[in-house]
């Protein structure tokens, strides 16, 4: 479904990502955990397509296609989809308009009819139960005034309307309460099926704790400098990234 | 900037829909303005002696006065001398009486305007007066209305048909002396929408009048007057259009509102007159003067505009509030792009007591354009517990255009609150990005925010008039982002 492979990337003229690679099989869920500016949102910009950063190498494969070739509307279209670290606000935009434009351009792109408003209606109402979303928030300007959780679980909601291929979650889990985490967190599960990977950027436990993921990826100067099972993450939040900043020395040293 | 804003900057080429020119035989008279011109003016329409006497009045007095130059607009000098100031399409008679005797090559350009001047085929209840450079050329549904007791016909009918009604009307909102481009529109107005709604009656339709100029170089003066009496209420609408032409024309209107006790008028514009070219050839230049007065209590006036069109607007919808509780309200989108510049707002002068006014723009500002909102709120001394509240907003799309906020307050009265708020944003990368990675490309998520940015403005709207409206917001934008 994604085959990342030696990707460089800078932004300013500063090398963010210095060679990363990276496969995702329909239906796998992986783990992105990180030190802080390691590049994990920039790994995210990238395959959104986000064109302030400049890729200088390597290749990105999303289901036959060169990903690094669509515009950000297009990867969108193909089934797309990032759950943004910091949603930005659209004032005077509904949430229900919002989601209805980019709902009937995905369905324009795949050769099909705008959705009637019944089924639209319908389709929303499922989703927002599904977040335990108030309907009120839905008529309300996109984002605007929203808490921190709102907007993370309005991206969810999104990310559960337009029915993605491949999401990336860049650290959907901060700053939603305990209740919240588990709200996403059920969302998100119950989303996941055998054509949907998802990709999921996080410095905590907690949201993998639900989760399960298969594997999860250690991200630090820009490259993948580990991967393992659901094990690892644990062993992180125990151990911090010392050990593994360590083990990289050794390496180096041995 | 993006390689996305520069893209859409650069299919800024795009065609104005109405642009086109109708070929039609035209009466017109030399260029040029004098006396002797007034008086053709005035014989043309076959008007009574007092109003032959009024517009040279008011020709003298234009003669005195000197072009306004303190608005934030950049415009050549305007010849006067070079202006055509009578223009009708021939027709047998001069407004026919039925459709059947109107010119085809006429109705075929309303029809592509997307205005049908046949009744039968109106789906809404909108009664329209429709004017084509100097003269009114059909008015629908009159007989209904009269039924009522509703006058809606053109100004020269309407000078025939009603002497006393204009006479006692006429220039008693926006005085002849006015301004310099009032005295000139007093002295030459050619044709317009007149409406009078009797005591006590709600119009029961929406009312509209659609201005179209054609001839090359001749002005557009047109002249309307609303007359709502005690208890009255109308929803009035106004659109325009003009061909592309590579010189400027001269738009130079009035608008006249009287609202009685308890009276309400809504009066909503979508202008959009050829806004000339991106490198600022051609294009309308606008000087409107539009004014209402809340003479009885509780009386109400509501202006709504949409202003995408023209090179060049001046124009200051205003409202007197001189009857005790009355209220005014100005609601206001303006967008330029590509090399327009605006200079719009309000006056709100509040001389009643407990007298509320609310003023809302949202100005957007692409290309090169040039966006100002000047605004006046004026409290007289007997004016107690007023109140007003104006909400200014600027978004800017790029970093070559500008938007200005010129809000004027004077308050004589202590007992007056005055709000004032005023906002200026740019349409982010971030909030670009954001809405292309949900499969929305630049140019759509530019016209989203922009709708959204517009809502309250928009939600003022008569129904049919704001999916229009939104439409043509869109439309302009395109490609006129960067
Ligand atoms: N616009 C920019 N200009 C310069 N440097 C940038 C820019 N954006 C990001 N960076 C830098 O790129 C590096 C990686 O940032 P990134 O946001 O990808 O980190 P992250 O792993 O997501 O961190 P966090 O865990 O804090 O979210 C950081 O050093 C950051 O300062
Ligand atoms: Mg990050």
């Amino acid at each position: 479904m994604l085959s990342i492979k030696n990707i460089h990337a800078s932004i300013e003229g500063k090398e963010i990502l210095k060679g990363l690679s990276l496969d995702v099989k329909a239906g796998e869920v992986h783990a992105i955990m990180g030190p802080n500016g390691s590049g994990k949102s920039t790994l995210a910009s990238v395959l959104a397509g986000r064109e302030e950063y400049e890729v200088t190498e390597g290749t990105i494969d999303f289901g036959g296609k060169e990903l690094l070739e669509l515009s950000p509307e297009e990867r969108a279209k193909e089934g797309l989809f990032l759950a943004f670290q910091y949603p930005v606000e659209i004032p005077g935009v509904s949430t229900t308009n919002f989601i209805k434009a980019a709902l009937n351009e995905k369905r324009k792109y795949q050769g099909l009819e705008p959705l009637d408003a019944a089924s639209f209606l319908k389709l929303l109402k499922e989703k927002a139960a599904l977040l335990e979303l108030d309907k009120s928030l839905l008529s309300r300007s996109l984002n605007e005034g929203f808490s921190g959780g709102e907007k993370k679980r309005n991206e969810i909601f999104q990310m559960a309307v337009l029915d993605p291929k491949l999401t990336i979650l860049d650290e959907t889990d901060s700053g939603l309460d305990i209740d919240a985490l588990r709200i996403v967190a059920k969302g998100v599960n119950t989303l996941r099926n055998e054509s949907h990977a998802i990709i999921v950027i996080t410095h905590y436990q907690r949201l993998l704790n639900y989760l399960q993921p298969d594997f999860v990826h250690v991200l630090m100067n820009g490259r993948i400098v580990k991967s393992g099972g659901k094990e690892l993450a644990l062993e992180l939040e125990e151990k911090g990234y010392d050990f593994i900043k360590e083990e990289m020395q050794e390496s180096l040293t041995a | 900037m993006s390689d996305e804003m520069q893209l859409l900057e650069e299919r800024v080429n795009r065609e104005y829909e109405f642009g086109f020119t109708t070929d039609i035989e035209t009466d017109t008279i030399p260029k040029g303005l004098s006396e002797d011109v007034v008086r053709l003016i005035s014989k043309k329409k076959n008007e009574p002696e007092w109003l032959l006497e009024w517009r040279l009045k008011a020709f003298r007095h234009w003669q005195t006065l000197k072009m306004p130059k303190w608005a934030h607009l950049k415009y050549p000098e305007i010849d006067f001398q070079d202006i055509i100031y009578y223009a009708a399409p021939k027709t047998s008679k001069v407004k026919p009486d039925s459709l059947d005797e109107v010119d085809p090559e006429l109705l075929k350009t309303f029809e592509k305007l997307g205005i049908s001047l046949k009744e039968q085929k109106r789906l809404t209840g909108v009664a329209v007066d429709v004017v084509m450079d100097s003269v009114s050329v059909a008015t629908t549904f009159q007989s209904q209305l009269a039924e009522k007791g509703i006058i809606f016909c053109s100004m020269s009918e309407a000078i025939q048909k009603h002497p006393d009604l204009v006479r006692k009307y006429l220039g008693t909102v926006v005085p002849m002396t006015d301004n310099f481009f009032a005295a000139l529109n007093s002295a030459v107005f050619s044709d317009g929408s007149f409406c009078y709604i009797p005591k006590g009656v709600r119009c029961p339709m929406e009312l509209s009048t659609y201005f179209r100029i054609n001839q090359e170089n001749s002005g557009q003066f047109e002249r309307t007057l609303i007359v709502a009496e005690d208890g009255a209420y109308v929803s009035y609408l106004e659109g325009c259009t003009a061909p592309r032409r590579d010189e400027n024309q001269l738009h130079a209107a009035i608008v006249e509102i009287l609202a009685g006790d308890e009276a309400e008028v809504k009066y909503s514009t979508v202008q959009n007159w050829y806004p000339g070219d991106e490198n600022g050839v051609g294009g309308v230049y606008n000087f409107v003067t539009k004014r209402g007065l809340c003479r009885g209590h509780h009386s109400k006036i509501s202006w709504t505009q949409v202003e995408t069109g023209s090179a060049i607007t001046w124009k200051y919808p205003s409202v007197i509030l001189k009857g005790d509780y009355s209220i005014g309200e100005f609601y206001s989108v303006a967008l330029t792009t590509g090399a327009q510049q605006a200079d719009t707002g309000t006056k709100m002068q509040h001389i009643g007591k407990n007298t509320r006014s609310r003023i809302v723009s949202k100005g957007i500002s692409a290309g090169k354009s040039q966006n100002s909102y000047r605004g006046l709120v004026h409290v007289a001394k007997g004016a107690e517990n007023t109140r007003n509240f104006s909400q200014c907003d600027s978004l800017l799309l790029g970093d070559k255009c500008g938007a200005h906020t010129f809000p004027y307050i004077e308050s004589r009265n202590n007992t007056a609150i005055v709000e004032h708020e005023a906002t200026t944003s740019k349409i982010g990368e971030d909030q670009l990005f954001y809405c292309e990675q949900r499969g929305l490309d630049a140019e759509k998520a530019v016209a989203l925010i922009v709708t959204g940015f517009a809502k309250e403005v928009m939600n003022n709207l008569p129904m049919e008039f704001a999916v229009e409206a939104q439409k043509l917001l869109a439309v302009s934008l395109e490609g006129s982002v960067g």
